[in-house]
């Protein structure tokens, strides 16, 4: 059924009894042309596309837990295209622009609210990699600003810009930045494509993987063997472990993130800032809760929490940026596993299964890349070769010597 | 007495003081011991605040930390300390409460206009609409839900209090002071282990304080004062009041925030609000009680409706009466105590309105077996109740306040910090602490689902002695003390069907029965969905009283048990925590420490500009009187250095000393270059590579001996570098013998460089340094000043004749002073890092903005340094073709055409006549200065294809500012290419 205001009054009226299921629940079929597995934003995205965008039919989801529950229900909602690499820049960039009109498209209002992202910087050698930066985003058609000072000061006066150990000196602000309802990008999603025919299977845990001759014929499942044509597989945290069953290794290793919210507040940060003079990043969610978060754990682990030094690492990196925070009170911190990837970049490619599929290894950047991710992988398991704004993110990209590093730290995947 | 609610006698407050304070600027009284719940309660106020969604009156539901409805605003200004829960604050004189997100007033709140129009605001609806136009979402909806959102309001002043952390560790850590963790800590206590007994509440005791119940033939609260008092006597033992354990985090460690002045006025001078302690435990024992729950009836939600726990707590406890005429409507035993607690005490109870159809009546009281409530009255405050009996037949109580007990939920939230998961358990119909807790913790009392006070004492006394057993501690197992052991007796009740109007689960934020089943509708039907759904459980008390009736509504809904429903994980911290807590000192000045140089009090003196690098604190530049632009500044350094001779302190810089016979062996790995053919008494400089092939640092090493080394590393790097080379020693090549050691602080090292660097240096040091006796490249040990040890290097950064010379740490301040002196025959200058890159940039050497951590050796002109004789870390990956394109970026130097026009860094290089496209995007400028030598900006550069491009023309864009500059690519190096300065 269509939402509009129209109709929440008129069932507002008529005591909601006329609402239906967002999706069904159908039990498995016993083959697909197109299994995706994982039920996150990434997968659910990717059904729809596949659906919407390249005609496919006769497609599942499967999901181990609950539609959602992977890490598009675990994280800060950020969205943003201001990166640097041209591998990286466009990918980002058509994400967004998908971001802008996607609660239209899904009629599925995920919040995708556009207040503003800023980047502090601190020294003049980081102004300057903003400036290159800032050139690189307009130069591929996104936004970009540089603020000094004043600006900052104008939007968020409550820094600290008298006492600080790190002087506030600018930032670098991309205005058609900032966040969306996490969860409801899954649930839009997935309603989107349960309405054009996908199977969205829940509590159905991949545990084997049919390949015959090289190449894939179908999934093992907590609910039974179900036959595939063609395998994508989007579940990040659980990547290699996934990807095991195939027999493959990945440049993946799986870190704890953390993330935290407060107790809820009236209006005090508008947009999304970062902090960079520590690792800190915040935004107010439209509920009240600040959210924010900072590095990963730092050590290679499945286990999803965390531990007290990255917490006090990222209080403190709070405290330091705005002074007044000391009194609100942190509600909930939760921890994911994250694909860190060897370049901090991710990859969507073929593997060498035929008709085996991968999406994996998107750090902690992935909630932004959902709707171009989606897009990108059903267009390269549709046609069987990569969206242009995702050619850079093959697996044979290490071998060949062209990562897509943004941050400069080399295969060291704690430091991306 | 301290108003008109407060009973005459009784009650765990000091009768004998009175503290007087205000709530929404009112005057109220209370005594030593009251919480501003109970002083507002026995002050007649029975309305706190305003629920997140309808905006809906509430008052205090709760005696504890699971509060969800009364929320205050305490103290004011800087301080102010939104939605801190009336429940648990400690009164003190002078505090000052103000009630939150209403508007004009909390007794009239325009915002409950949301209440008229919750048809319309169901559960989700906001997913559903606000959609057109696209663009008034950010103008329009946005930011009236924003505003309406959100409960309390932050100052937006810096917190003025200070906050600390601390580390202790113990044998147990029993989390709570109730009968169980009483028992469970003198058990241990005595055995002489190390305890730590910690608890939330200001008064040790947990609900023995809340109740007439007898321990050891005493009334509870004196049997918990004289264990606690026989506790505080042992040295072994410590006790934590008002110190919350938030988390089990990994290896037995636990979180715990200890509350120290938040029951004053403000922190005594010196101390600081809270300390965040880490508690390394090897066991644990939870013994951190249970909540009471209520029931979902309509009009649950009004000041006056209660938990019977808490209203039995404020009578027994607080000496306090919710009303004048108190009803209670419960589905256990444990409810019924509280309707004789009340009468013994003197409170009219007009009924006890039991929703189980079978047993005894209590005597004296009109005990209403197989009723329920269906609806309550009273706008601001409740009226009445109106019940159904069991025969169906209605009947209206005029009551002013209503006690609700649906059961108890054990507080099992640490067990699952984990992410183990509870068990249900349909005796208590609660869920239980299941399997996969965290190592070493174990629950005890009502935590463990154990509900009589004779359970609590007997398990938190097994516990303690498994944990001692387990730790190899004897233990004699205490008599228990003699104690009630009643049965639960309860029926489910989770909501009254068949019950007209809006039933609330979770009070704060307005989830109502209707919610759950639009929920269900629409099949968001697992805890998960239906908690993200529908909000439940996601507000300030994180679902403590609600979550599980959700579940069960749900579980009723779809036919499942509630145990297949699931349950949501509950995440640290337990109650919420302040943030200036978790940062403790690490705030403003003090976020990170500052390394000062060992030229700083010198420059200091000089009136030296400083600029933070990293950690440190270097000069920038060092203004002379008159001089009233920084570029006045450096460009008088930089030129006063090229003329004559300057004086820089690079003690920043990375210096590892390498030793033992295989260390040559080991910088041939780890440079790309060549080392170990290296004379001793000479130096060389390096690249060092990633694994992948990119350069990772730059520096000088010199050798000192046949197998002595000092490497020098950039500032940004130096603890990188020399946790790679650990790396590589211990764990790549152990057999290599070859020992590291950082030296960074423990030498102080200056740049001499310029014409006259020689003649200054010769006046210091005292051996021969002449050009034969000490070329280009030299290194060694020499003494300065008359016989101190010092090394002196002669390489140069900047391109003329340069030195490097260093003295142990404590001497720096000395030298630089000396240097000073003996430069001043030759005019010399102390330049700092503003010079520094001038003269680098001028010289074409890469630094931060080319060692970006993206680039090759190829892509920096340094290509030919990668040496192919031998294999070193990233040589063999730096050789892969996307790394080898020889079209590629190249390290070019840039200069306007123009020489008045500016450049600036991060500009990038586009042809002539190209779109502003990233297609046309060949390159961006590095590092950006102003040469005085040259007259005018001059910058560094990748390039694609650069070598190539040198001396044609190009256009640097920088599109943040709207401006392009047209260049002309160079070679990298303005400054004397040949290097016959540096040899002079």
């Amino acid at each position: 059924m269509r939402y509009s205001i129209w109709n929440v009054l008129a069932q507002g009226l008529t005591g909601h009894r006329g609402w239906k299921p967002v999706w069904r629940d159908p039990a498995p079929q016993a083959d697909y042309d197109i299994v995706i597995v994982g039920g996150g934003g990434h997968g659910l995205a990717t059904a729809y596309y596949l659906a919407r965008e390249f005609g496919a039919r006769r497609i599942a989801v499967l999901e181990k837990g609950w539609l959602g529950g992977g890490n598009v229900g675990r994280n800060t909602t950020i969205i943003r295209s201001n990166y640097l690499l041209p591998g990286n820049e466009p990918f980002y960039e058509f994400s967004m622009k998908l971001w802008e009109g996607l609660e239209q498209e899904l009629n599925y209002n995920a919040m995708v609210s556009q207040r503003g992202i800023i980047n502090l910087f601190h020294t003049d050698a980081q102004r300057d990699a903003f400036v290159r930066r800032g050139n690189a985003m307009i130069l591929h058609g996104a936004d970009a600003e540089l603020l000094d000072r004043e600006g900052v000061r104008r939007l968020y006066p409550f820094l600290d810009f008298d006492n600080a150990r790190f002087p506030i000196k600018g930032a670098l602000m991309q205005r058609r930045g900032g966040t969306a309802r996490h969860d409801a990008v899954a649930w839009g999603y997935a309603r989107a494509a349960d309405a054009l025919g996908v199977d969205l299977i829940q509590n159905c845990e991949v545990t084997g993987m049919r390949i015959e001759a090289g190449r894939i014929r179908g999934l093992e499942t907590t609910r039974g063997r179900i036959g595939a044509r063609k395998v994508g597989v989007a579940v990040a945290g659980w990547s290699s472990r996934v990807m095991a069953m195939a027999g493959l290794r990945l440049p993946i290793e799986s870190h704890v993130l953390q993330a935290f919210v407060t107790e809820g507040l009236k209006p005090f940060i508008d947009g999304v800032m970062t902090f960079g003079a520590g690792h800190f990043y915040v935004s107010q969610s439209d509920k009240g809760g600040l959210v924010f978060g900072g590095d990963i754990d730092g050590y290679n682990s499945y286990a999803q929490r965390g531990n007290l030094p990255v917490i006090e690492d990222v209080a403190e990196g709070g405290m330091a940026l705005i002074p007044a925070l000391g009194r609100a009170r942190l509600l909930r911190s939760w921890g994911g596993v994250m694909d860190m990837s060897m370049d901090g970049s991710p990859i969507i490619d073929r593997t060498p299964v035929e008709g085996l599929y991968l999406n994996a290894g998107w750090c902690y950047g992935g909630f932004k890349a959902t709707p171009a991710s989606g897009f990108c992988f059903a267009h390269l398991i549709a046609r069987d070769a990569p969206h242009p704004t995702a050619a850079a993110y093959r697996l044979d990209r290490f071998r060949r010597g062209l990562m897509i590093d943004e941050k400069g730290q080399g295969a060291t995947p704690n430091l991306h | 007495m301290s108003g008109p609610f407060r009973l005459p006698s009784g009650g765990l407050i000091d009768r004998g003081r009175t503290l007087r304070f205000t709530f929404d600027g009112r005057a109220f009284a209370g005594h030593p011991g009251d919480t501003l719940a109970s002083a507002l309660l026995a002050g007649g106020v029975r309305l706190m605040g305003r629920s997140f969604k309808y905006h809906r009156p509430r008052g205090p539901l709760s005696a504890g930390s699971e509060e969800p409805n009364a929320l205050v605003t305490l103290r004011s200004g800087a301080r102010a300390e939104p939605n801190t829960r009336a429940t648990v604050a400690e009164i003190y004189d002078g505090l000052q409460a103000t009630s939150q997100n209403r508007w004009p007033s909390l007794r009239f709140d325009l915002m409950a206009v949301n209440d008229l129009i919750h048809p319309f605001l169901a559960a989700g609806f906001y997913y559903k609409t606000f959609m057109w136009p696209a663009r008034f979402w950010e103008r329009l909806y946005e930011p009236l839900i924003r505003r309406a959102a959100g409960l309390g309001r932050l100052s937006g002043e810096a917190d003025p209090d200070g906050y600390d952390k601390g580390f202790r560790h113990c044998d147990l850590l029993v989390i709570g002071a109730g009968p169980a963790g009483l028992m469970a800590a003198l058990t241990a206590g005595r055995a002489g282990a190390r305890v730590i007994l910690a608890d939330e509440d200001f008064l040790p005791g947990g609900r023995l304080n809340a109740e007439r119940l007898e321990v050891a033939d005493m009334p509870g609260a004196d049997w918990a004062a004289a264990v606690v008092a026989e506790l505080a006597a042992l040295p072994n033992l410590r006790l934590m009041p008002r110190t919350t354990v938030i988390g089990a985090f990994d290896h037995g460690i636990y979180g715990a925030v200890e509350r120290v002045a938040d029951h004053l006025p403000e922190p005594p001078p010196g101390r600081p609000r809270q300390v965040l302690w880490r508690i390394y435990a090897r066991r644990a024992v939870l013994a951190a009680g249970a909540t009471e729950r209520p029931i979902a009836f309509p009009g649950n939600d009004r000041p006056g409706v209660m938990l019977a726990g808490a209203m039995r707590a404020y009578a027994n406890r607080w000496a306090v009466a919710a009303g004048r005429r108190v009803a209670l409507f419960v589905n256990n035993e444990d409810g019924l105590r509280t309707a004789a607690d009340l009468a013994e005490r003197g409170v009219e109870v007009v009924a006890v309105i039991d929703a189980r159809p079978e047993g005894a009546r209590l005597p004296g009281l009109r005990h209403l077996r197989g009723a329920e409530v269906v609806a309550t009255a009273g706008r601001l405050g409740l009226r009445s109740v109106t019940l159904r009996h069991s025969d169906g037949r209605r009947e209206t109580i005029a009551a002013d306040a209503l006690g609700v007990s649906g059961g108890w939920n054990p507080n099992l939230q640490l067990t699952v910090h984990h992410r183990g998961r509870p068990r249900w358990d349909e005796a208590i119909a609660a869920f239980v602490p299941g399997p996969g807790g965290p190592p070493g913790l174990a629950a005890a009392g009502a935590a463990a689902g154990l509900m009589s006070t004779h359970g609590a004492l007997a398990s938190g006394r097994a516990r303690a002695l498994e944990a001692l057993a387990d730790l190899g501690i004897a233990a004699r197992a205490a008599d228990l003390p003699r104690a009630e052991d009643a049965p639960v007796s309860l029926r489910p009740v989770w909501h009254v069907a068949g019950a007209r109007g809006r039933a609330w689960i979770d009070q704060q934020n307005d989830v109502t029965v209707k919610d759950i089943a639009l929920a269900h509708a629409e099949n968001f039907t697992g805890a998960e969905h239906l908690k993200r759904y529908t909000t439940l459980g996601m507000a300030t008390d994180q679902g403590r009283t609600g979550n599980v009736i959700g579940l069960a509504v749900m579980a009723g809904l779809t036919g499942r048990s509630i145990a297949e429903t699931g349950t949501t994980a509950a995440r640290p911290p337990y109650t919420p925590v302040a943030i200036g807590a978790l940062a403790g000192r690490s705030r403003g000045k003090a976020f990170r420490p500052v390394r000062l140089t060992p030229s700083h009090r010198w420059a200091e003196e000089q009136g030296a500009v400083f600029v933070e690098a990293g950690l440190w604190l270097r000069t920038q530049y060092i203004p002379r009187p008159g001089e009233t632009h920084w570029r006045q500044s450096v460009d008088r350094e930089v030129l006063a250095t090229r003329a004559s001779v300057g004086i820089c302190d690079v003690s920043t810089l990375g210096k590892i000393d390498i030793q033992g016979a295989d260390a040559g062996a080991f910088l041939d790995r780890v440079y790309a270059n060549t080392f170990s053919t290296l004379p001793v008494g000479r130096c060389r400089y390096g690249i060092m590579l990633r694994e992948d092939g990119i350069v990772f640092d730059d520096g000088t090493t010199a050798r000192l001996a046949e197998d002595e080394w000092v490497m020098t590393t950039t500032t940004a790097n130096a603890v990188a570098v020399f946790r790679h080379l650990e790396f590589c020693r211990q764990c790549l090549w152990p057999a290599l013998d070859v020992q590291l050691i950082s030296t960074t602080e423990a030498w102080a090292q200056y740049s001499v460089a310029g014409p006259n660097a020689r003649r200054l240096l010769e006046r210091i040091v005292d051996q021969d340094i002449s050009d034969a006796a000490f070329p280009y490249m030299a290194a060694g040990r020499v003494t300065v000043c008359g016989g101190l040890r010092a090394r002196l290097f002669r390489i140069s950064f900047s391109g003329e004749l340069a030195y490097e010379i260093a003295v142990p740490a404590r001497y720096g301040d000395g030298l630089i002073r000396a240097l000073v002196e003996a430069g001043r025959d030759f005019d010399a200058v102390v330049y700092g890092t503003e010079a520094l890159g001038v003269l680098r940039v001028e010289k074409g050497h890469v630094a931060g903005g080319e060692l970006n951590g993206q680039m090759t050796a190829l892509n920096m002109g340094l290509g030919r340094m990668v040496s192919r004789k031998k294999d070193a870390i990233g040589v063999v990956l730096s050789g892969r073709e996307g790394l080898t394109d020889p079209g590629g970026h190249r390290l070019v130097g840039v200069r306007p055409v123009d020489p008045s026009a500016g450049l600036t860094a991060g500009s990038h290089l586009l042809e002539p006549g190209a779109a502003k496209v990233a297609e046309n995007d060949l390159g961006w400028l590095t590092s950006k200065v102003y040469s005085p030598h040259l007259g005018h900006d001059i910058a560094l550069a990748y390039l694609r294809g650069g070598e190539a491009r040198i001396g044609s023309r190009m256009r640097a864009v920088n599109l943040l500012a709207g401006t392009e500059t047209e260049v002309e690519i160079t070679s990298p190096h303005f400054i004397d290419p040949q290097g016959e300065r540096l040899r002079g």
